[in-house]
């Protein structure tokens, strides 16, 4: 016989795996079987791994297809489409496919794939859940997106992730609910892990991470998710996407020895020698597989030995993860755990949201995490690979391949390299060649300049570095970036731009600051700590928490440290108005607590000195009982509101200038500021409470009040500057609250309205306080919002116990036990 | 020297520090953000202000008088400023903490 007799080879199953598998067969031995495929779904063969971008509408189906039906009938295969087989007969060496079909085989290969893994969760089969496994999947997603509702997906790994990400770009409303505390957490470190949340909320997509799934809700269609801890999460549509098993059914009714999954040897074959498995059926030396390289390379090992090569034999190789989803790169490779043997170096760019982590063992790769920029992955990949020591490049080998061998690549050069159209600021969509030709045109010389001019780094600000990179560029030695003063040692960043960071990147803890903006030291100092804790106070009311151990000694311990180390205690004088019963309850604990010093302040209040620390719970107990709370005369805050005695005795007096002290001083005590505030209302122009070189003063006049501010008499002596003239209190007040929460908004810390207005100036104070209603009203309800969480008198709580330990001693040591 | 039982380090807040008053003067005891336990004599050499009332960072503190930093490590004053104040033992055992007290500086006290 001339030519051999064609052998019958049978698939079950028509993935990615098979499919490659036929490629390579066709190749080594073409004409060698008749094939006849069997494909549960109704098509052809197509790329699974891209059915996320035909959710997100990035693909048609059809540009997803790997083998078009031309493909099957050119290479003379006879493909089943929506044939499941449902019996093999390994005597009989046929398949039975559930339309009745009965096709004999010499050689079978099984490639079943996986199966979505459904939660026993009851309402697990109500109308509206769905897996993400194939285009059925995927068409019934889009069409449940139509609604532009609430969709719920379970599981945050790879699968979840995407599908998410399609249904958000499909416009519904999508919530993540992960069972672990960080998203990909088999694959990504927990620090990537938390980048990658933030990147997945930022689009919009809410993450619920360690969600108990407890039961899926609904009549006859879904209505919503209900979790362990009873929080009900409303969908029409629930994705479960919490995993894959390897589908063996087939298999293992058939007597093939399985475990995970159909048990293949390192050629592919299963137990018995003429039926092979490939795929994400298939488990080879103990491991089962979902990404498409390991699958691949099992797709060939399997041809091979179709073809008749019986030395060819599956190699594992760790496969690198990416996430498709637009705009999130994402790479990991590996084992990333920690371990006494292995060591790490870590990158983080925090402005531009990477972190890269090699983990080293032997001075070799073991594992990779990169997010964020995932460039130099490969190249990783690749070391890791050939097992390359790395000792010579360590120092550098985080930077990527560009910075080895040779001259690391300068950061201004590589702007320079970067194309006109290059795009700098994401947020604001600003060029390179635009932010040139600004600097150029309008002689540019200040990062505020460009920002206002061109936009560019005025959002989100994590592009600075590249802006003022361009303005040496381009300016040379006449830009000097270091003009900007750093708040401290331990950061290169101003005042100014941690506060436009802490609002634009929503930090809202310290640590969360200093992780984000890449502080130098681990835990800051005592210059940044209160500076921070301050803007966190001020920017999220009710959200941060103040942090105690960051705070100068004066506001923690709500006193006034003196030299000796002993305290003063201001109690608060509404407006300077006191009486015989709090006058007598002063002169008690004087008595009671034989305090040295009593003394008139100069915001017309009194001031007791000389008190230990242990005492000061004590005195406040007794002050309270007579009605005093808290002066804050220690206080970055509101100190006093100074009066006159106005209409109420002065033959001269225009208004109740006491009254609206007083009325000023209950509305905004206990609110933090940048520095102290001082206040005054003086009842006509003669001027008595010495408004004119307060922070804030009111001159009462017969048509109203002149509000003034921007005085000082301390270090610096300075009249008031006028605000404007209002008619009623009430206008008085918004006014001034207005003002202040632009200052307490606005201002660096410890610095004084008076240094502020002279940066800010006083035309743009005006227009947003006086000026501009709407902006005023903002202010004034920011204010009044905060006041909630500020307006509690300290000296009670500590009183009723807090922090008691601030005023005991750990332990006293006595004589006795130091001698004995 | 004398190891004396002086409580426990979770009385200690995080970045903060504790007093104890002892015949040889006040003795601050530290807990830093990574739990580690110092003791300084509570005495600025500066102008004598209480270093338990600074702000702690790192394994500093800041005096709350005049802002000299101070490291809890070694006593001696940070940055531009000279000199030292005495540094005692600490020891822990399980959560007790334990102070070295100069038992001869005590009986002559």
């Amino acid at each position: 016989m001339g030519q051999l007799m064609k052998q019958r080879l049978v698939i079950v199953g028509n993935g990615m795996a098979p499919g490659r598998m036929l490629e390579h067969l066709l190749d080594a031995a073409p004409g060698r079987y008749d094939v006849t495929i069997f494909n549960a779904e109704p098509r052809v063969n197509y790329d699974r791994i891209m059915l996320s971008p035909v959710l997100t509408g990035e693909k048609e189906f059809e540009q997803i297809i790997i083998h078009g039906d031309g493909w099957y009938i050119k290479n003379g295969i006879t493909l089943y489409k929506g044939h499941k087989i449902t019996a093999i007969d390994r005597v009989a060496k046929t398949v039975t496919s559930d339309h009745g079909v009965v096709e004999p085989y010499d050689k079978l290969v099984i490639a079943t794939g996986s199966v979505p893994l459904i939660l026993p969760v009851p309402g697990n089969n109500l109308a509206g859940v769905l897996s993400f496994r194939d285009l059925d999947d995927v068409n019934a997603m889009m069409l449940a997106a139509q609604s532009r509702s609430k969709a719920v997906v379970i599981g945050g790994g790879l699968l979840g992730l995407e599908a998410a990400a399609g249904l958000k770009m499909q416009e519904m409303d999508v919530t993540v609910l992960h069972l672990m505390p960080t998203l990909m957490e088999r694959q990504l470190d927990p620090a990537a892990g938390y980048l990658l949340q933030k990147s997945i909320e930022d689009r919009g997509i809410k993450v619920i991470t360690k969600a108990v799934t407890k039961a899926i809700l609904g009549e006859r269609k879904v209505e919503g998710v209900e979790l362990a801890d009873g929080r009900i999460i409303p969908a029409t549509l629930v994705v479960m996407a919490a995993g894959i098993r390897p589908n063996i059914g087939l298999a293992k009714d058939a007597g093939l020895d399985v475990n995970r999954g159909i048990l293949a040897g390192k050629g592919m074959q299963t137990s018995d020698p003429d039926i092979l498995a490939v795929g994400e059926c298939a488990e080879v030396a103990g491991q089962v597989y979902g990404l498409v390289a390991p699958l691949y390379e099992m797709a060939r090992v399997a041809a091979a030995k179709l073809a008749g090569d019986d030395n060819a034999e599956f190699v594992h190789s760790d496969t690198p993860t990416k996430l498709k989803v637009t705009g999130i790169d994402l790479f990991s490779l590996g084992d990333f755990a920690d371990g006494d043997d292995r060591q790490e170096i870590v990158l983080r760019d925090a402005s531009a949201g990477v972190y890269k982590r090699l983990v080293l063992k032997d001075d070799r790769i073991i594992g990779t995490v990169l997010f964020g920029d995932t460039a130099d992955g490969a190249w990783f990949n690749d070391l890791k690979k050939k097992q390359t020591d790395i000792s010579e490049m360590r120092e550098t080998l985080i930077f990527g391949q560009a910075y080895q061998g040779g001259t690391p690549l300068d950061p201004t050069a590589a702007v320079a390299a970067l194309p006109d159209d290059a795009e700098i600021c994401g947020c604001n969509g600003v060029c390179k060649g635009k932010i040139v030709g600004e600097i150029r045109a309008k002689g540019l010389t200040s990062l505020d300049d460009v920002r206002a001019h061109t936009k560019a780094s005025a959002s989100c600000g994590s592009c600075t570095g590249l802006v003022e990179q361009l303005m040496t560029l381009t300016l040379g030695d006449a830009y000097n970036p270091a003009a900007v003063q750093p708040m401290c040692g331990c950061t290169s960043l101003g005042h100014d731009d941690v506060r436009r960071l802490i609002k634009a990147k929503s930090l809202k803890s310290i640590n969360a600051v200093m992780q984000e903006l890449e502080w130098k030291t681990s835990c800051g100092c005592a210059k940044c700590r209160p500076a921070l804790n301050y803007y966190l106070v001020c920017d999220w009311p009710g959200e941060y928490a103040d942090d105690y151990q960051s705070r100068f000694i004066n506001e923690r311990a709500h006193a006034n440290i003196q030299k000796d180390g002993t305290y003063s205690v201001v109690p608060r004088m509404w407006g300077g108005v006191t009486s015989a019963k709090e006058l007598r309850a002063i002169a008690d604990v004087v008595d009671k607590f034989n305090i040295p010093t009593v003394k008139v302040t100069g915001g017309q209040r009194i001031d007791m000195l000389g008190i230990k620390k242990e005492d000061l719970p004590a005195v406040w107990a007794d002050l309270g009982k007579a009605g005093f709370v808290s002066g804050h005369a220690y206080a970055k805050g509101l100190r006093t509101v100074k009066t006159c005695v106005g209409t109420d005795w002065c033959r001269f007096g225009t208004q109740d200038s006491t009254g609206l002290g007083i009325r000023i001083e209950k509305f905004m005590w206990g609110s933090w500021t940048p520095a102290k505030v001082k206040m005054a209302v003086s009842g006509c122009p003669r001027n008595c409470a010495e408004a004119t070189c307060k922070d804030v003063g009111v001159i009462c006049v017969d048509s109203g009040f002149e509000i003034h501010f921007a005085g000082a008499a301390g270090l610096d002596i300075k009249g008031t500057e006028v605000l404007g003239l209002v008619k009623t209190e009430d206008e008085a007040l918004e006014v001034i609250v207005a003002l202040v929460q632009m200052y307490r908004e606005q201002a660096r810390y410890l610095e004084r309205i008076y240094k502020w207005t002279k940066r800010i100036g006083i035309p743009e104070i005006r227009r947003q306080v006086l000026d501009d209603a709407e902006k005023r009203k903002g202010y004034f309800d920011r204010f009044v919002y905060s006041q909630k969480f500020a307006q509690v008198d300290p000296w009670s709580e500590r009183v009723s116990g807090l922090h008691k330990h601030e005023f005991r001693p750990l332990a006293t040591v006595g004589m006795a036990e130091a001698a004995e | 020297m004398k190891w004396v039982e002086i409580g426990s380090a979770s009385d200690i807040p995080q970045r903060g520090a504790r007093c104890i008053e002892t015949p040889e003067g006040k003795i601050a005891v530290f807990r830093t953000a990574d739990n580690r336990i110092f003791a300084i004599e509570d005495h600025c050499p500066h102008r004598g202000g209480p270093l338990s009332q600074g702000i702690v960072h790192g394994a500093a503190v800041t005096c709350p008088l005049h802002n000299w930093v101070i490291s809890l490590e070694t006593g001696k004053a940070l940055g531009a400023d000279e000199g030292a104040v005495r540094t005692l033992e600490v020891k822990a055992e399980g959560d007790k903490l334990f102070l070295a007290i100069k038992a001869a500086a005590s009986r002559a006290a």
